[in-house]
């Protein structure tokens, strides 16, 4: 008994601990990368792995109940539609025109 | 327990206030866009958390919706910026 909650406390904690590690990492690159693409790459990130990770530990923590079986649909819900929003507005981004950031290169002609 | 997972709430909406910054001061209309994608999943994670601290399992069903409706706003806007319309062909 006191097992079996250590070890899913312990799972808990440190998927939630990752799941926030993420979200500090996209937080970061949604304020400091220069261009809409590098941000857009750091914070599908974010969404799908911190928020993933966050929930499923949550429904390990939760044990066998129907409101695990919710958390995990929400969290196969953000699995499918981070990226896909994400993809969306990086392709509404190239579509409307916005120019990619780049750096010059040295010692070459282009 | 659960001052962990108060303190994980907290922490998320302090990345969620900085993802506001973005949402105020974005250069172009798909910054503003994304930040405000981002900080619908964090707020969607908090109310998962506000549900196993308070112990009230309506609080998930606000998160679901919460969820369906950030994915379908984002999916919207963007069609509307590409195609300038939200009817007809894409």
């Amino acid at each position: 008994m006191t097992g079996l909650a250590g070890v899913s406390g312990a799972l808990t904690i440190v998927l939630g601990g990752i799941g926030a590690l993420f979200f500090l990492a996209g937080t970061l690159g949604m304020l400091r990368l220069p261009d809409f693409f590098c941000r857009t790459h750091a914070a599908t990130k974010c969404d799908t792995v911190g928020a993933g990770s966050i929930l499923i530990a949550l429904a390990i923590f939760n044990g066998l109940e129907v409101s695990s079986v919710k958390i995990v649909i929400l969290a196969a819900l953000i699995l499918l539609s981070s990226p896909t929003a994400g993809h969306a507005l990086a392709r509404a981004a190239h579509v409307t025109g916005l120019e990619p950031w780049t750096t010059p290169r040295k010692g070459r002609q282009e | 327990m659960d001052a962990f997972f108060w303190g994980l709430a907290i922490f998320l909406l302090v990345n969620a206030f900085a993802c506001l910054w973005r949402a105020y001061a974005g250069p172009t209309i798909v910054d503003r866009l994304l930040a405000v994608n981002i900080v619908g999943t964090k707020t969607l994670v908090v109310l998962v958390l506000l549900t196993l601290v308070f112990g009230r399992a309506l609080f998930l069903d606000i998160a679901l919706v919460y969820g369906l409706l950030n994915f379908v706003v984002t999916i919207v806007a963007t069609r509307f910026l590409e195609t300038g319309r939200l009817k007809g062909d894409w």
